[in-house]
């Protein structure tokens, strides 16, 4: 099972990122806080469009920050609304829940 | 150039940490960021900023990254504004999109700093090079347009200069590309003082500037000379010289002269590298050719020039045709040569001598075929008349200088070893035309001083017996005695005396030849022989006395004073 987060990806991160680091975990967890339940909203709702592109935007931002695992879960749920089936993406969806939860308590170590 | 100059590059991404990561990267280089969430604000910001650089998040909300790309570079035009996508998009389809779209390149998340700054530095070079190949674009054809532009300032210059010649005489037809000058090609044409026409056909080596900077002093040196009334072969001498003087080497003026005598029915042709010239005989049909014996002008230095020339008779409704290279060296698609041959058939199938001209210029467009252009050739048709039935628009030059002689006197003493290789008349043309009210008279007063010199001279000094001249065999030996006696001449003279007066109404030229020699019977000789002219033969006498208000001898007869008054126009 790999890391929540890969610790090298975030040592560079800092080092690009200097005194605004801080600011960048936050704006990311605060991201992630209002997008991950819009997730569950649009799904509820069928609107795969919107949840393919709000999966997007959270695979792409977690990819920078090193959650591999977690980009790799919204990677699925992208795709998988890209091709309209929305069909058992309600597990795919809690899959994402607890996989942030191990991100954010692993960034929040880092600040 | 602009490497390390700092860079305003546009950020649009709806995820705040990567546009916060991004802003990093780029600030980190030492550029200046701007930062929009949608493609919408993405637009509004390039129109606002001018970036020079724009990343671009695909999906975003409002307007996605492909519609905010096509948007910015319908604005940007020309200029090259590169656009880096920004995606995690890794379908063959998506990244056609982006570049249907404009995208220049793209960026995968997870962003790598050294790459996007790499990235950033490639396009930041080429965006620098597509401004300096631009500026380059705009300055060439600001250079082409002062060329352009400078080109009609010669050709209005050359115009001036050109055109005040007898080309529009009734005897004269003419091609020449309104471009000549700048094919090196140039006709000037101009009456002499004393009726006759000089022409000459140039045709200079080369193109362009080079080609039309000798066409300048030709034609200034032509019409100067011809105006003051110099000879065929002076004028010749003087332009070989001055070309000569002026143009780089390998740059030379293949050049056809012709003078072209009314009068005596007879022309003078010189023929320096031109084509042969083709008289075209109206009764009898015949071509005759006169072929190029010298080289070009420009060439040789004045010691080496040869000025013979070949005369030939021509009769009213003779043609003379002088031409360019340009003719008989057309060569139509198939790459022949329309040909000398071609040219000739021409003639032989003539029918009509006044269509000549028309009908070689038709032939020569129908063999080049209707693409081509016939902007390389030049040439003129000279029509033998009667010397009344030349009509030019062409008035002698204006010289606008109110300023000039006015009461003045002069005498000219020639001796000897002047005579034989000196002609005084042009010098003293030149004298003349210097009184603005004589120069409209330049012909007449050409006129009194040719006649009285060469009375003075073979008459006096030379003591030649007119009567010779009476008969065909007299005429000769009158000539061959004249050279011969000339070139024995030890003691002689002839005086040259010039003084003008003016009064209310104009002025008064006293023109007064003294010669060396015994004089003649002046009160023996009854007044209406002197008259008609008992002592000479031509038109001598008489013509002087018809533009004279009196000619007088004295009682010796070896001095004759003609008065010449001219009235304010």
């Amino acid at each position: 099972m790999p890391e929540a987060v890969d610790l090298d990806t975030l040592t560079m991160l800092k080092d690009i990122m200097e005194d605004e680091f801080d600011l960048l975990i936050e704006t990311f967890i605060d991201d992630a806080k209002v997008r991950i339940p819009q997730l569950k909203k649009q799904l509820a709702e069928g609107e795969h469009d919107e949840l393919m592109r709000n999966a997007h935007s959270l695979k792409g931002s977690s990819s920078n920050l090193g959650a591999i695992p977690f980009s790799e879960k919204c990677m699925k749920v992208e795709s998988q609304a890209k091709e309209g089936n929305l069909n058992g993406l309600e597990g795919a969806l809690s899959d994402i829940e607890q996989e942030f939860n191990l991100v954010e308590s692993a960034l929040k170590e880092l600040i | 150039m602009k490497e390390s100059s700092v860079l305003k590059v546009l950020i649009a991404d709806d995820t705040d940490s990567d546009r916060l990561i991004l802003e990093s990267i780029v600030k980190k280089e030492g550029h200046i960021t701007i930062s929009v969430a949608n493609g919408v604000q993405a637009v509004e910001a390039y129109e606002a900023e001018h970036p020079d650089i724009v990343l671009m998040d695909a999906l975003m909300p409002e307007l996605d990254g492909f519609g905010a790309a096509r948007q910015i570079k319908a604005l940007a035009g020309e200029e090259l504004v590169p656009i880096i996508f920004l995606t995690s998009l890794n379908d063959a389809e998506s990244l056609v999109k982006c570049l249907d779209a404009g995208g220049d390149d793209f960026l995968s998340k997870p962003y790598n700093r050294f790459i996007l700054q790499a990235k950033i530095k490639a396009f930041s070079r080429m965006r620098d090079m597509n401004i300096t190949m631009q500026d380059q674009r705009d300055q060439i054809s600001v250079y082409n347009n002062q060329l352009l532009q400078e080109q009609s300032v010669a050709k209005h210059v050359f115009d001036n200069i050109a055109h005040t010649g007898c080309l529009d005489a009734s005897n004269v037809n003419y091609l020449l590309s309104p471009l000549a000058v700048f094919n090196g090609d140039i006709i000037v044409a101009a009456m002499r003082p004393s009726g006759g026409m000089l022409v000459l056909l140039g045709d200079f080596t080369g193109h362009g500037l080079p080609a039309a900077i000798g066409a300048m002093p030709l034609a200034s040196v032509f019409y100067g000379m011809v105006q003051k009334g110099f000879s065929m072969v002076d004028i010749l001498r003087e332009i070989n010289q001055k070309l000569k003087q002026i143009l780089p080497l390998g740059v030379f003026c293949c050049a056809g002269m012709v003078d072209f005598d009314f009068t005596k029915k007879r022309v003078k042709i010189w023929n320096g590298g031109l084509p042969d010239c083709f008289i075209y005989h109206a009764e009898s049909k015949e071509l005759q050719m006169v072929k190029s014996t010298h080289l070009p002008l420009g060439v040789l230095d004045d010691n080496s020039f040869n000025d013979d020339y070949e005369t030939v008779e021509m009769l009213d409704g003779d043609r003379l045709f002088v031409w360019s290279d340009g003719i008989i060296e057309s060569r139509n698609k198939n790459d022949e040569m329309f040909g000398e041959d071609r040219l000739k058939n021409i003639f032989t199938n003539n029918e009509y001598p006044d269509g000549l001209f028309e009908s070689i210029v038709d032939n020569v467009q129908l063999f080049l075929g209707m693409e081509s252009r016939d902007d390389d050739v030049s040439m003129i048709e000279l029509k033998m008349v009667p010397q009344d039935s030349v009509i030019t628009k062409a008035k002698n030059l204006v010289h606008n200088r109110s300023v000039g002689l006015v009461e003045w006197a002069m005498t000219l003493e020639l001796e000897p070893s002047t005579f034989r290789i000196f002609d005084p008349l042009p010098l003293l043309l030149n004298i003349l035309v210097e009184v603005p009210g004589l120069r409209r008279y330049s012909g007449e007063l050409y006129s009194i001083l040719a006649e009285l010199y060469s009375n003075a001279l073979e008459h006096g000094v030379l003591a030649l017996d007119s009567s010779w001249k009476q008969s065909g065999e007299g005429f000769s030996k009158y000539y061959e005695e004249r050279e011969s006696r000339l070139a024995q001449l030890i003691d002689g003279f002839v005086h040259i005396h010039l003084s003008h007066k003016i009064d209310d109404s104009g002025g008064k030229l006293l023109i007064r030849m003294t010669d060396s020699g015994d004089g003649f019977d002046v009160a023996g000789t009854p007044s209406e022989l002197l008259a008609n002219n008992v002592m000479n033969s031509g038109r001598g006498i008489p013509l002087v006395k018809s533009v004279c208000e009196s000619v007088e001898y004295n009682s010796i007869g070896n001095q004759v004073d003609a008065i010449f008054v001219w009235q304010e126009e």
